[in-house]
């Protein structure tokens, strides 16, 4: 199940596990990409927590958890590379994986084509 | 509100721009390679930027050097034909309400004024204004800045005769017939040029330039990262009505002869700021790790509070994270190591001193 949230977000659920990225839109808006910081794996987090910080040249934006839960990975080899941080890459590059706890808070984030109108 | 757009909107689309609002205006922040290869082309080569947000205006009469020494810290009668200097209005506590650029060419006096000051500094204009003396807003002209190393090679295979041009100077130019005003200056610290184009006929000069393979575009991200490396302050941040020239830094500004006369608006709290010694000074500041600080960040030292950043973002050239900012007297000395808390996260910074890189402009 793939989904978008209003903050520009992608959450790819397979079982309890959820990935969570940031949309071709979102990193196109942000510009070069200057400074990212991942949450530690283990923490504990609520829907709409501030977990990870992506920074552009310009300005600093939050990357928000989906739903309440657990950090399980983070994806580091964005931290090797930040000019892989791309709009064509923006959908294979996860930036943390959490287990969680209640599959229905993903239930207001917004299909494909709902995202995709969105935009625009 | 509708967004103004320049004569030259359509152009940035063609070339693959990203339009944000600012200041009233749809303005290009970056084109397809994005702020930090723009700048650094810029740095390398040659950028060209639409700054026809600025307001371009135009005084004359009998009354116009009084008129604008009323309002700055100029000394007008050395302003002479072909020449650019850089200024400020000031208020009555020596306050800037914005900082701005003289022309003088063809008898008048040409101002540039900040997009995001323009209505202020037009009323503080006609306020101030006597008989002897007119404003014309020219809101029919573009105004392109060309920066870099080759920004005079780029005039130069267009067949404009840059002998004996140097910076501050200003002087019309024809190129394919259009008459054009230029003036040896801008807002990146490098060697460059601010052309003024009647607004018709701005996409034909943009296109010329495009043409000699030599330039990059650039937006209005590049031009902060720019301005930001070369130490320049911009309205808003480093300058506004409750920060006077001398902290600032910007000292050199006020001309000898208005010094000596203590003449210029809030002389008496500035002159005596100056004999002092300001109790905060812009500085350089460079982040020791790889988290940018951003604006309004509070400086500590030991837990104590001794200054703020006003621009806080990246250098592409230095590769790392930097801005500028106030700190007190005693903490402006390059080295100084301070703590910037972002977000709940402390950060360590380095004082810097000033440009963090080296203007290139030509002097001759």
């Amino acid at each position: 199940m793939l989904k978008f949230s209003e903050d520009h977000e992608w959450a790819k659920l397979d079982n309890d596990s959820c990935s969570v990225g940031i949309s071709p839109h979102a990193v196109e808006q942000l510009g070069d990409i200057v400074f990212v910081e991942l949450p530690e794996i283990g923490t504990k987090v609520d829907k709409g927590d501030a977990v990870a910080v992506f920074e552009s040249v310009k300005a600093a934006s939050d990357i928000y958890s989906p739903a309440a839960g657990e950090i399980t990975e983070v994806n580091s080899a964005l931290l090797d590379d930040l000019t892989s941080i791309t709009p064509e890459s923006a959908m294979e590059n996860w930036i943390f994986k959490l287990k969680i706890s209640d599959a229905s808070d993903l239930e207001t984030l917004m299909d494909e084509g709902a995202y995709t109108a969105l935009i625009g | 509100m509708d967004l103004k757009r320049t004569p030259l909107y359509d152009f940035h689309v063609a070339n693959g721009a990203r339009m944000v609002p600012f200041a009233g205006w749809d303005m290009p922040v970056q084109y397809s390679t994005g702020i930090k290869a723009e700048h650094l082309a810029t740095r390398d080569g040659a950028g060209l930027f639409d700054v026809s947000h600025m307001a371009q205006i135009e005084i004359s009469g009998t009354g116009a050097n009084a008129f604008l020494e009323r309002l700055t810290p100029t000394n007008l009668s050395a302003l002479f034909e072909g020449q650019v200097r850089y200024s400020f209005f000031l208020n009555d506590t020596g306050g800037v309400l914005d900082d701005l650029m003289i022309t003088r060419l063809g008898g008048h006096l040409h101002l540039v004024v900040n997009a995001g000051r323009t209505s202020h500094d037009i009323a503080h204009l006609r306020q101030n204004l006597d008989a002897n003396t007119h404003i014309n807003v020219k809101e029919d002209r573009a105004l392109l800045a060309l920066q870099g190393p080759d920004a005079a090679q780029v005039l130069n295979n267009l067949g404009l005769d840059l002998n004996g041009f140097h910076f501050m100077d200003a002087r019309r130019f024809d190129l394919a017939d259009i008459p054009l005003v230029i003036t040896r200056s801008g807002y990146t610290g490098e060697d460059g040029f601010e052309v003024s184009i009647p607004g018709e006929s701005a996409t034909i000069i943009a296109e010329r330039f495009l043409s000699t393979k030599k330039i990059t575009l650039a937006g209005l991200g590049a031009r902060d990262t720019l301005r930001l490396e070369a130490g320049l302050p911009l309205w808003g941040h480093e300058l506004d009505e409750t920060i006077t020239p001398t902290t600032a830094g910007l000292t050199f500004a006020l001309s000898k002869k208005r010094r000596d006369a203590a003449d210029f608006p809030g002389a008496t709290i500035i002159l005596d700021e100056l004999a002092r010694g300001p109790t905060r000074h812009l500085v350089g500041l460079l982040a020791n790790g790889a988290r940018p600080v951003r604006d309004g960040v509070l400086l500590k030292q030991d837990g104590k509070d001794v200054g703020i950043v006003t621009s806080g973002g990246f250098s592409p050239s230095l590769n790392r994270p930097a801005a500028l900012g106030f700190v007190d007297g005693s903490y402006a000395e390059a080295g100084t190591q301070l703590t910037a808390a972002t977000k709940g996260k402390e950060t360590q910074v380095t004082v810097a001193k000033l440009p963090l890189v080296k203007h290139r402009y030509f002097r001759g």
